[in-house]
């Protein structure tokens, strides 16, 4: 239970070598240990999407990898994108859209919503909609979501 | 131009405007500080052992293990914790004859639900902290459980508190007209129903949470809550923890939804405190999602039978129901679980006229978690009375639920007055609302649509609501009955020395964009940019007092208070204006930032101003005495609440063969009055939409015939998701309440409301080929599937 394991891997291009216990898991890693505070955790089982993340360029949920699993591997954060101007585009158009309420879901949705625009995604609602429809919010009703998604696909088309 | 602008229409005019919320950069890019974000020196842990059975005696508790174990600073049970924790009670005078027996933030002697917490454990690591409740063993002996409301009251059921007598709560009846004869008359047809509303919870994606830090060398104890009234709290914790209310500071900063749910009295963050206090440290508690299940409130759970009288010409003539709701083992501290139910009294049918009315409430204890006032408390259910019945009745006389509204909703120009069950209502436009639903669906297309799809074999059905919400409550809705809750609320507003405005207001931000709306508010009237405000909310050391944002009420009361306070610092700043300038206060305004000719050319700015009095006031003179400050309060008077209205309507589509229904667009047109940003208060309606489909369709807490809860999960508990939402459109009707100058109503909780009555009426128009219908909510394809006669 508390053996530990040696880990090196980048954070939001950022080299962290770090010693962590074999069974905690990525996310309470960041938000405890690099105090990367962004990613939030809602459900610790993969549901909610809240700790949603960047892992090698893949979407990933912060709590159903472990730390040790992350040993090699270049982690981004939301701050990682909003520092590094990835999500520049999405930020302005959720502040436009008003595609937030708590902003509790809202790290986990943009890391899904900039997979989705990344990998070339439609600016069809119904795909939108299927896409983020592992991130739970309780505040909106997810159109302002869709609607701010839609208009950065829609821009970058252009 | 003949006088200074309206405040409504100057050049900094933002309410009305859709701005987009200035706090929302900060979210955006992971710089939220929720209460979970919070890390302090020396901070430990708290994690608890809870009750793994629905009543159960205690009967010893072994923490010897626990105790010595990796990273444990302490141990405490229930009666270690009461003896530094009065106990709390959640009754209040204004309820009469509502029973409750106190309650201690572990269970002592006796666990009553699923959940309950019974030892705390406090260790340097929440990590450790569980290892360590793995370690505690507790002997209990299970009682025989009263797990549903039906059976609560039948003669040998188990009583959960003996000293009551019974599991009965609360009672009430409401009596207005001869009902029976009403029913009796020729030519009235009386339509009967079940309802059954099931148990949901809140399921706020930023689960409970505190941090608890006590400073003994001033006897100090601030707590980082993550909540919608700090005021309220801080009474709360002074009274049972024995500290001084000047002595504890409660902080929200970012709080991750909320909803009704974080805004009561929980046994494991008065233990947290407790524990601060006892260890003089930080101790942090967050709850993990399966404890958010157990022990966030519930919502709901009622049983409904329910009669509407109409004639054949389609007048209602009364309604006589029964409610029955489960609250849990305890009423819920200090709003009490028994204002649902009397919402459910006070507003069924209260949009239409009706002299007669009976209804009977009964609120019965039950070994469930605790249910309490959640987003529309009693809205859903006393809607989907009214207007499933009327819809009922429509097919019974064979009638368009439309057509039938016009004929019974209240006329327009017919306030004020009173409902049936004697609400005050005023500035309602339901006749009007409804026209603008109507041509904003093409509710005539849609109908010859929904016949065309009918032949095809497709299953598509329309239905309504119009509703009134409560809204910007008075006293009489807590203060009345005892509680510590504020119904006025302040706000305070500073002219700084470079010409910007700070604002700090009692009303508290869970996402709804309350700071944003304060600034416009404040801008506008004042005179400023919009990006020259800033705002302070959530912190009882800094803002002015008040109850915080709940009940609907953050812009109508809030908002009130903030315009009077930059109405009152536009006047001393322009006092101070003229004597500089050697001025009739009359001929000046305040624009941009700039005091100004009436014409709006500028004479002297803000900043320029406000320096001269901080920092050289000698060029003042000496009788002028400068005060570029100005805290207003506000309450509601004359009202005990002010009542919103709307209409709403879902279309849908049933699937007869899987049970499934599909939501395929959703239309709410609402009168929140004067309206302050539309872009948040849409997305506010539909967040209130997306969680009465919820409800109306997927969310539900199901127990165990023995009061375990089988599905605390997310991955079992269903919450609509956006694959599952419909597009819903939004309209407005704008009569702004006279209570007010600002004419601002609630908005937060009409579409969860309001939505389930559409969504059941519309499945129901659905179902109706079939001669078939359904009652209970969730409407899940299992239970439609019944309805259909297709499963046993």
């Amino acid at each position: 239970m508390s053996r530990s394991i040696e880990i090196n891997l980048r954070v939001n291009g950022e080299v962290v070598h770090a010693t962590v216990p074999s069974r905690l898991n990525l996310v309470d890693f960041l938000r405890e240990e690099l105090s990367l505070t962004g990613s939030h955790v809602g459900c610790e089982h993969g549901v909610c999407g809240a700790c949603t993340l960047t892992v090698d360029g893949d979407t990933v949920r912060g709590c159903l990898m472990l730390a040790a699993q992350a040993d090699g591997k270049e982690i981004t954060t939301i701050e990682g994108l909003a520092e590094n101007g990835q999500s520049a585009q999405l930020q302005a158009a959720f502040t436009k859209h008003n595609a937030l309420q708590c902003g509790f879901c809202t790290p986990g949705m943009l890391a899904s919503a900039l997979g989705y625009v990344n990998t070339g995604g439609s600016a069809d609602r119904d795909a939108i909609r299927q896409h983020i429809s592992g991130n739970y919010c309780r505040c909106t009703g997810y159109q302002s979501i869709v609607n701010a998604i839609c208009d950065v696909i829609e821009e970058t088309s252009v | 131009m003949t006088g200074p602008a309206h405040i409504f229409d100057k050049p900094n005019r933002y309410i009305g405007k859709p701005e987009p919320r200035a706090d929302s950069a900060r979210l955006l890019q992971g710089r939220g500080s929720y209460v979970d974000d919070q890390k302090l020196p020396r901070m430990a842990h708290a994690a608890f052992v809870r009750s793994p059975h629905a009543h159960a005696k205690i009967l010893s508790i072994d923490t010897q293990e626990a105790g010595a174990a990796t990273g444990v600073v302490a141990v405490y049970s229930g009666e270690d914790l009461a003896e530094h924790v009065t106990p709390y009670i959640g009754t209040l005078t204004h309820l009469t004859g509502l029973r409750s027996m106190p309650q201690h933030p572990l269970a002592v002697g006796v666990a009553r639900w699923q959940g309950e917490p019974v030892v705390m454990i406090v260790a340097t690591s929440r990590a450790l902290a569980e290892d360590a409740c793995e370690l505690v063993y507790v002997d209990y002996a299970e009682l025989p459980a009263a797990v549903e409301s039906e059976t609560a009251l039948d003669t040998g059921a188990p009583i959960i508190h003996p000293e009551l007598g019974s599991n009965l709560a609360w009672e009430r009846d409401v009596v207005a007209g001869d009902i029976d004869a009403a029913f009796a008359a020729p030519d009235v047809h009386v339509v009967e129903r079940e309802f059954r509303f099931g148990r949901h919870t809140g399921v706020t994606l930023e689960a409970r949470g505190t941090v608890c830090d006590y400073d003994p060398s001033e006897n100090q104890l601030t707590v980082y809550y993550s909540g919608q009234a700090p005021h309220m709290m801080q009474v709360i914790f002074s009274k049972h923890l024995d500290l001084p209310e000047e002595n504890i500071r409660v902080i929200s900063n970012d709080v991750g939804g909320s909803f009704g749910i974080k805004i009561h009295t929980y046994g494991d963050e008065i233990a947290t405190a407790a524990a601060a206090k006892l260890l003089k440290r930080p101790v942090k508690f967050i709850a993990d999602r399966f404890e958010s299940f157990l022990t966030d409130i519930h919502a709901r759970d009622h049983i409904v039978n329910a009669k509407m009288g109409i004639t054949q010409a389609g007048t209602i003539v009364g309604i006589d129901f029964d409610d029955l709701t489960g609250i849990g083992p305890f009423s819920m501290y200090p709003r009490t679980s028994a204002i649902e139910c009397n919402q459910v009294l006070n507003l069924t049918g209260a949009p239409y006229v009706m002299e007669n009315y009976r209804a009977k409430g009964r609120v019965v204890f039950q070994n469930k978690t605790l249910m309490c006032q959640y987003r529309a408390v009693g809205h859903p259910i006393a809607m989907a009375i009214a207007d499933g019945l009327l819809e009922d009745a429509a097919r019974k006389i064979g009638m368009d639920p439309v057509a039938l509204r016009e004929i019974n909703l209240m006329a327009d120009d017919s306030y004020p007055r009173t409902s049936a069950t004697g609400m005050k209502l005023d500035d309602l436009s339901h006749k009007r609302a409804l026209r603008k639903l109507t041509d904003l669906m093409d509710y005539d297309g849609l109908r010859a649509r929904q016949t065309l799809a009918r032949r095809r074999g497709v299953y598509r059905g329309i239905g309504f609501v119009s509703m009134v919400e409560v809204t910007n409550p008075s006293p009489m809705f807590y203060g009345i009955g005892g509680a510590p809750i504020a119904s006025q609320d302040g706000a305070t507003v500073r002219l700084d020395a470079g010409g910007a405005l700070h604002v700090s207001s009692s009303i508290t931000e869970q996402g709804q964009g309350t700071n944003a709306i304060l600034a416009q508010i404040a801008a506008g009237v004042f005179g400023v940019d919009l990006n020259r405000v800033k705002v302070t909310t959530g912190d009882t050391a800094t803002t002015p007092y008040g109850g915080g944002t709940w009940a609907s009420r953050g812009a109508g009361i809030g908002g009130e208070a903030m315009l009077q306070a930059a109405q009152a610092l536009k006047d001393q700043v322009l006092e101070v204006a003229g004597v500089m300038l050697q001025t009739g206060v009359e001929t000046l305004d305040i624009q941009n930032g700039a005091v100004t000719d009436i014409d709006g050319s500028v004479r002297l700015t803000l900043a320029d101003l406000a320096r001269t009095v901080y920092y050289r006031g000698n060029e003042l003179p000496n009788d002028l005495k400068p005060e570029l400050i100005a805290t207003r309060h506000y309450r509601v008077t004359d009202f005990p609440f002010v009542f919103t209205n709307g209409a709403m309507a879902a279309h849908v589509e049933v699937d007869i063969e899987t049970g499934f229904v599909k939501v395929l667009h959703f239309w709410a047109v609402e009168d929140c009055g004067r309206i302050i940003n539309p872009l948040l208060v849409d997305e506010q309606i539909r967040g209130g939409v997306v969680q009465g489909i919820g409800g109306a369709l997927y969310e539900e807490c199901h127990y165990s015939a023995d009061g375990q809860f089988l599905n605390a999960t997310m991955a079992d508990y269903m919450v609509p998701m956006a694959s599952e939402m419909p597009e819903i459109t939004i309209a407005h009707i704008e009569t702004p309440t006279k209570t007010s100058v600002l004419g601002a109503k609630g908005a937060g909780e009409a579409g969860t409301g309001g939505a389930p009555a559409a969504i059941l009426n519309a499945v129901n128009d659905a179902l109706s080929p079939m001669g078939a219908s359904i009652w209970q909510m969730p409407m899940t394809p299992e239970r439609i599937l019944t309805a259909l006669d297709k499963v046993d």
